[in-house]
């Protein structure tokens, strides 16, 4: 397998049915992988992590919050990157990817919106408010659902596939402006502390519980995109068979 | 490739002044929105001022979304944009030309009522000229962006609000920076955040001169191959 390109190797997964048999075997093992990463995880967040010198045991809920943020992101990049391969690679299997990655993503945004409100309260006595991140990660929201809307209102799969690729590509400059906006402007929430250009500032009894939380909700992502993939392409089949039989 | 250019240009324009429709009923809409607000809010003339530049912009850009269907609907409907997509000039100056027709027949005009609507907000003389500069900025953005909804729910049946949600997220910079450079000079803010905003503002502007055909381009490929 080593000695194939990167682009043959990407060309073995252009086939569906390829693609079907090696998800099919990957998603088990993955989903417990994932079972495990966020019970470790969450047994070190909840259990065994220190609290916080100021916020005492509320701070735990950033082992949920950021770990959601960053898939949030990350969602929306694979999301595009797929779009990107859909339109200039034209990979068969890519436009599927994107579709099935937007309501993951979404739901970690909408997760991320709700559990930053629920530690916003004690911590700044507000629900919500209209600074640099919050306001960008509202719009990753409105695009994420700007996005599904297209492809449930556009009818035919591959004119959806080509439309909703140009639309996930045009918001793609969101994700830096939501990484950055704790540097560029003056905001109540607060600035990076893991990635950042001198290394992390959080000490490592957190980072590690928030390490292996990220890493668990990434092998989600993962599992759950592998999952809705499957369910598409059977998906299609059945519209392809159902055509062929109103046809017949 | 001028020629074309110039052309289609024209059509645009005398469409759009002959049918109708399209520069009036925006600015008809503009001021029923403005109208509403004191109702809404309450007439006390402190708080209307204080939003007025907010509001106002909001005005605009609710207006704007309106009228975004008129830009490749008609034409898809009766076949004009398959020939204009099969033609020599290249889609994206075709989109060009949409968009430029767009905002002299609707962003304009919306632009001029707004100083005037602003009276209606208890806006203060003072700010008209920042307010008008940063809407003359934001304008054209306004509808070279909004050739992207436009192009890419083209042909959808029941599309145009579709058409408005998808724009939305890209409208948000330029309502951000267009109220802070247009309310940062009547608030009493240092000298620089009002450049900075209008700097911003400009920025958004000029992006979405490139980005906006380029994806329309791309989005009307998409639609109708």
């Amino acid at each position: 397998m080593s000695m194939l390109s990167a682009s043959q190797r990407l060309q073995t997964f252009a086939n569906p049915t390829r693609f079907m048999a090696l998800s099919g075997r990957i998603v088990g093992p993955l989903a417990i992988v994932s079972a495990c990463l966020l019970g470790a995880g969450l047994y070190y967040a909840l259990f065994d992590s220190p609290p916080d010198y100021q916020q005492g045991d509320t701070v735990r809920i950033m082992y949920v919050h950021v770990p959601s943020a960053w898939l949030a992101m990350f969602g929306y990049m694979v999301m595009a990157g797929a779009s990107a391969m859909a339109l200039i690679f034209r990979h068969p299997l890519a436009d599927v990817c994107a579709k099935s990655a937007a309501p993951i993503g979404a739901a970690f945004t909408f997760l991320a919106l709700v559990t930053g409100s629920l530690w916003g309260k004690p911590m700044w006595g507000t629900w919500w408010v209209w600074d640099a991140r919050l306001t960008s990660v509202l719009i990753l929201f409105f695009l994420y659902l700007g996005y599904i809307a297209l492809w449930t209102t556009i009818e035919e799969p591959l004119r959806a596939a080509r439309a909703t690729a140009v639309l996930a590509l045009v918001g793609a400059v969101n994700v830096p402006v939501i990484h950055y906006s704790v540097v560029w402007w003056n905001t109540l929430h607060q600035p990076a502390s893991v990635f950042r250009l001198d290394g992390p500032s959080i000490a490592s009894s957190m980072l590690v519980p928030l390490a292996l939380m990220a890493l668990g909700f990434t092998a989600l992502f993962i599992t759950l995109l592998l999952v809705r993939m499957r369910a598409e392409i059977l998906r299609r089949r059945v519209r392809s068979l159902l055509m062929a039989r109103a046809r017949a | 490739m001028m020629r074309a250019f110039k052309a289609l240009l024209a059509r645009d324009l005398r469409l759009a002044t002959r049918v109708g429709g399209g520069g009036g009923m925006a600015v008809f809409f503009f001021l029923v929105v403005v109208s509403i607000v004191p109702l809404g809010i309450g007439p006390d003339l402190n708080l209307l001022a204080m939003v007025a530049p907010g509001m106002l912009w909001v005005g605009l850009l609710l207006s704007a979304l309106l009228t975004l269907d008129r830009l490749f609907q008609a034409d898809f409907e009766d076949g004009s944009l398959d020939l204009l997509m099969t033609g020599d000039l290249p889609l994206e100056m075709v989109v060009v030309a949409k968009a430029l027709s767009h905002w002299l027949t609707t962003g304009l005009p919306l632009v001029v009522a707004a100083p005037l609507l602003g009276l209606l907000l208890n806006l203060d003389v003072a700010a008209f000229p920042p307010l008008m500069f940063a809407m003359l900025i934001g304008a054209p953005a306004l509808s070279f962006l909004g050739t992207i909804g436009a192009a890419l729910t083209v042909g959808v049946r029941r599309g145009g609000l579709l058409a408005s949600l998808l724009v939305m997220p890209l409208y948000i910079p330029v309502l951000i920076f267009g109220v802070g450079a247009a309310s940062a000079a009547v608030a009493g803010m240092p000298e620089g955040v009002a450049a900075q905003s209008f700097g911003l503002l400009a920025a958004v502007g000029l992006v979405s001169l490139v980005i906006g055909p380029v994806a329309a381009a791309a989005g009307l490929r998409a639609n109708l191959r």
